[in-house]
């Protein structure tokens, strides 16, 4: 059984269906009678309405209905929750303006929704939108992060002063200003985490259907957390009860977070299927998916780093200002404040800190979670600013590291930000990261670049994040309206098989091949024989969904207590078969055994007797074997570890090549290596693509997306990114059953700042001293170029 | 409405299409081909790259029309009796895919890439994959598929 257990690199399941066409996303799924619909959008950054006349649209062929927001607020419906609060530092409660999912009287961004057509084609829905008129009164727009809380900035919002959605802070202000107050050097660094677009590969879509004999309602959706759409938009924004609402999300091409959120097609999908009485199918084109689906980061920050004269680390002061869009979208306040102010001790012992983040609404598409959310913003920060502190300090930029981090013998550690970390080690990460880098033989490298004429660099980011999300006491005394647990279901077939429904939800991640591990390295039982279900609220008990790196951590981990229970019920059955003590059943590889003889029982046997209970304890045990565990985690897990990026630019063109990019990740019991050393592939590619290529682009005037398509938004692409050295190092998490700590978004976490300190590592010679992501060819040449002068005085 | 007639998969194929209907159109809502995915809509994901005698296009960058009389072959007609085309077979092998969407547009990319270059370097891999998105995975391992997959097909 070694072969398909715990640590084995297991070919996955899913793969046949994906590889031969056969996988069922949401547009691949055509219902009978089905309906199309298409959403009329807003072209206008922040405009009234005064009138719109649908007549026209109404008798275009083939169409269906056409809804608007008036219809939809006549019908009494609710607005979009938010599913966190965040308090501001004078105890009050952020400003939460509605969310209406179609728009009455006021578009606040471009891609606001203002109309609902539904056709018998999609065409025939498209070109009749077309044909309403909609009568808009433009306003002067804001979507400027650093400006938005200014005076004189226009209003998104009357109720929300200077654009302010909450002012909050976290730490000790005190104790870190009498840290700076005896601080031998303070090194300070202005910094934007620009924003970017998620861009799963799958384009949202929806489809949603109403029956009218049973009152039931379904909603197909592209969906990281189906269970959490359910409740979201069934008990406060349609009003439909959980018994007779079911939420699908199918094969899922991608998320990373921008799938998590309740969104506006879904209600409006839902409640327009219950006046049609037909299936309504939507799918998002790319142009549409880049105005409504949430988007990431967008931080504009200072930060400060107090240090004593040998380069200990005394304090850290941060002000950030966070954009949260025109709207809150799900999950948004959270992600500046506790998924972010409270990763800001990093891998370091900062005895003091305190942050303040002043979240502001702008004109722009909603900020929500974005792989990381808020961890990379905190890293980039942090790494960007201890690189500095080394410069700054003329010490050796590893040496410096080393110096601050939490010692092994130090855990657990007590951060002056919320969180305690139960186990890392950050040396040997850091260690081993410099070897496969050869970061030694750096220099030579350099030098043998220089005789070609380019720029070479070396950077490093030693990183930490909290994942595993979450323990539902800890995050609801933060704000969050909801728990954190997860579930599993484990289905005991009579003849052996097994199925798992998990509350969780695989959009890449390869649960169904990871989580049927689990069970085979468990019962013995070999993967052939193994279902993992996700993603149906009729099938699985409930769940929380798949963000955060909490698959494994708690869903995982909700999985193994289920299974302990099968166990523990199954030696039950094989003790009375094999008339023995229960003490005395010894299950291993498959097989009970009664301790210290030869009697034995398969566990086929045992879950056939457990469902033909002829000979069986009947009066002491139901029969049946299937459980379910709710698994809420005790402590957030702590992933870390090192990346190391090098660079070369071509000084003549500003162009930076990728070289090589080095990791060695924390990322605790590893279960499929080869999906994990797959999940840092993907979050290094994405990181990279901040610090070198993406960036969202508002223009400030008339508040357009000017990156609305790939022609305009910089895709990393294969012949951008090089192979990459992967490895972990890993210490065990110390409060779940499984050790895991999750490894989703450490690529995204760490990589941004290793790749920047690479390309300003290359520049230094130059005199570049900062720069701001994404270092693109025409970023880094005007660099190149502004320096020139000062270079040329010295 | 222009009726158009082609081989896919090795099957003939009708049906009437709107003069502005696409290939990717007809494939996926006419002949229930889902396996071929949208993934944009300029054609820069390379999420719907189907064969059109025998050369790897975009299906969304050719009108059904534009196809009639071709043979077409869409990730359907890949694998053989159940078995995996070699080059599926290596994207499993090396975990080249994570999310699936944008597998179609690689397998059948690297199909083609392989039949012309029956040796790619990881160069040749990167340069001729660069009008196909992937958001998952990074593409290391999808090089590393997309070459043993090709020698794979030499055997």
């Amino acid at each position: 059984m070694a072969d398909t257990g715990i640590g084995a690199p297991v070919r996955r399941k899913e793969d046949f269906r994906f590889l031969t066409g056969r996988g069922s996303y949401t547009d691949d799924i055509n219902r009978h009678g089905q309906t199309y619909a298409y959403i009329l959008r807003s072209p206008y950054a922040f405009a009234k309405i005064k009138k719109i006349d649908t007549s026209k649209a109404k008798r275009a062929p083939g169409v269906v209905i056409v809804l608007t927001g008036a219809d939809y607020a006549a019908d009494g419906k609710g607005g979009i929750p938010c599913g966190w609060q965040i308090h501001s530092k004078d105890g009050s409660p952020m400003i939460e303006p509605p969310h209406p999912p179609l728009v009455a009287d006021m578009v606040r961004h471009v891609g606001d929704q203002v109309a609902l057509v539904i056709a018998e084609t999609k065409a025939q829905a498209r070109d009749a939108a077309e044909l309403i008129e909609v009568v808009y009164e433009e306003m002067k727009p804001i979507v400027d992060t650093a400006s938005a809380a200014k005076p004189g900035a226009p209003q998104v919002w009357p109720q929300a002063k200077d654009n302010t959605c909450y002012d909050w802070h976290l730490g000790d202000k005190a104790a870190t200003d009498a840290a700076f107050a005896k601080a031998a050097h303070v090194t300070k660094l202005d910094l934007v985490n620009q924003r970017l677009i998620a861009n799963a590969m799958e384009p949202r879509a929806a489809i949603a259907e109403y029956d009218r004999a049973t009152g039931n309602y379904t909603l197909f959706t592209t969906s990281q957390n189906p269970h959490v759409i359910r409740l979201l938009m069934g008990a406060f924004v349609l009003q439909i009860p959980e018994s007779k609402l079911r939420v699908v999300a199918p094969d899922v091409g991608g998320g990373f977070g921008s799938k998590i959120f309740h969104y506006a097609e879904e209600a409006i999908l839902t409640w327009a299927a219950g006046k049609v009485g037909r299936p309504i199918k939507w799918t998002a084109d790319r142009s549409e998916s880049f105005t409504s689906d949430a988007q990431g980061r967008d931080h504009v920050s200072h930060a400060e780093l107090a240090m004593d004269k040998d380069g200990k680390f005394l304090g850290l002061r941060v002000s950030t200002v966070a954009n949260m869009g025109a709207y809150l979208s799900t999950f948004a306040p959270c992600v500046p404040t506790y998924l972010y102010g409270t990763l800001l001790a990093g891998v370091y012992a900062t005895p003091a800190i305190y942050v303040e983040v002043r979240a502001v609404f702008t004109n722009t598409v909603p900020v929500d979670a974005y792989r990381g959310a808020g961890r990379p913003e905190a890293t980039y920060l942090l790494e960007r600013l201890v690189e500095k502190a080394a410069r700054e300090m003329k010490m050796d930029r590893a040496e410096l590291r080393r110096k601050n981090f939490i010692p092994r013998d130090g855990f657990p550690y007590q951060t002056p930000v919320a969180l305690q970390y139960d186990s890392g080690d950050y040396h040997s990460t850091l260690d081993i990261a410099l070897k496969n880098s050869d970061w030694a033989g750096f220099e030579k490298r350099r030098a043998e670049a220089k005789g070609r004429g380019m720029l070479r660099g070396i950077g490093i980011s030693t990183y930490l994040e909290a994942c595993g999300i979450a323990p539902s006491a800890v995050v609801g005394s933060l704000g969050a309206r909801a728990g954190l647990y997860e579930t599993a279901n484990v289905r005991v077939h009579p003849t052996g098989s097994v199925t798992v429904f998990t509350g969780t939800h695989s959009h890449g991640q390869g649960h169904e091949t990871t989580f049927a591990q689990i069970v085979s390295s468990t019962l013995g039982i070999t993967m052939e024989n193994i279902e993992v279900v996700h993603g149906d609220t009729n099938k699985i008990p409930f769940g929380m969904g798949t963000y955060g790196s909490r698959s494994l951590a708690v869903g995982g981990s909700a999985l193994v207590k289920a299974l302990d229970k099968i166990v523990t019920k199954a030696k039950r059955i094989a003790a009375h078969l094999m008339e023995a003590s229960v003490a005395d059943i010894e299950f291993k590889d498959g097989v009970f055994k009664v301790a210290g003889t030869d009697k034995t029982l398969p566990f086929g046997q045992v879950a056939l007797t457990a469902y033909v209970p002829h000979n069986y304890p009947i009066t002491e045990l139901e029969p049946g074997l299937e459980e379910t565990s709710f698994y809420d985690p005790l402590n957030f897990t702590y992933p870390g570890g090192c990346h190391i990026c090098e660079v070369e630019i071509d000084p003549e063109t500003g162009v930076t090549k990728l070289i090589n990019f080095t990791a060695c990740d924390d990322v605790g019991r590893v279960i499929n290596p080869m999906i994990v050393e797959g999940q840092v592939h993907g979050g290094l590619a994405q990181g990279i693509g901040q610090a070198l290529f993406e960036r969202a682009v508002y223009d400030n005037a008339s508040g357009q997306l000017l990156s609305g398509s790939y022609m305009d938004y910089c895709m990393p692409r294969a012949d951008d990114l090089c192979s990459f050295t992967v490895s972990t190092h890993n210490t065990m998490c110390t409060h779940n059953p499984l050790g895991s700590k999750g490894v989703g978004e450490v690529g995204a976490i760490g990589s941004p700042p290793a790749v920047i300190n690479a390309v300003l590592d290359a520049l230094l010679p130059l005199g570049v001293s900062d720069i701001t992501m994404p270092a693109s060819p025409h970023r880094v040449w005007q660099a190149i170029q502004a320096a020139k002068p000062a270079k040329a005085a010295e | 409405m222009p009726t158009v007639s082609m081989t896919v998969n090795g099957k003939a194929a009708t049906g009437n299409v709107e003069g502005r209907t696409l290939l990717v159109q007809f494939l996926r809502d006419q002949l229930e081909l889902t396996g071929t995915h949208i993934g944009c809509d300029t054609s820069q994901c390379g999420a719907c790259v189907v064969h059109v005698d025998g050369k790897s296009v975009k299906s969304c960058t050719l009108l059904a029309v534009q196809a009639n009389g071709a043979k077409v072959t869409t990730i359907e007609g890949l694998a053989r009796n159940g078995d995996l085309h070699p080059m599926q077979a290596a994207f499993k092998e090396h975990h080249g895919l994570q999310c699936g969407y944008c597998t179609p547009g690689m397998v059948m990319s690297a199909v083609d890439l392989a039949s012309r270059n029956s040796d790619p370097s990881e160069q040749d891999v990167r340069e001729w994959l660069e009008g196909n998105i992937c958001r998952c995975t990074g593409y290391h391992n999808i090089v590393k598929a997309v070459q043993a997959g090709a020698r794979a097909m030499r055997r």
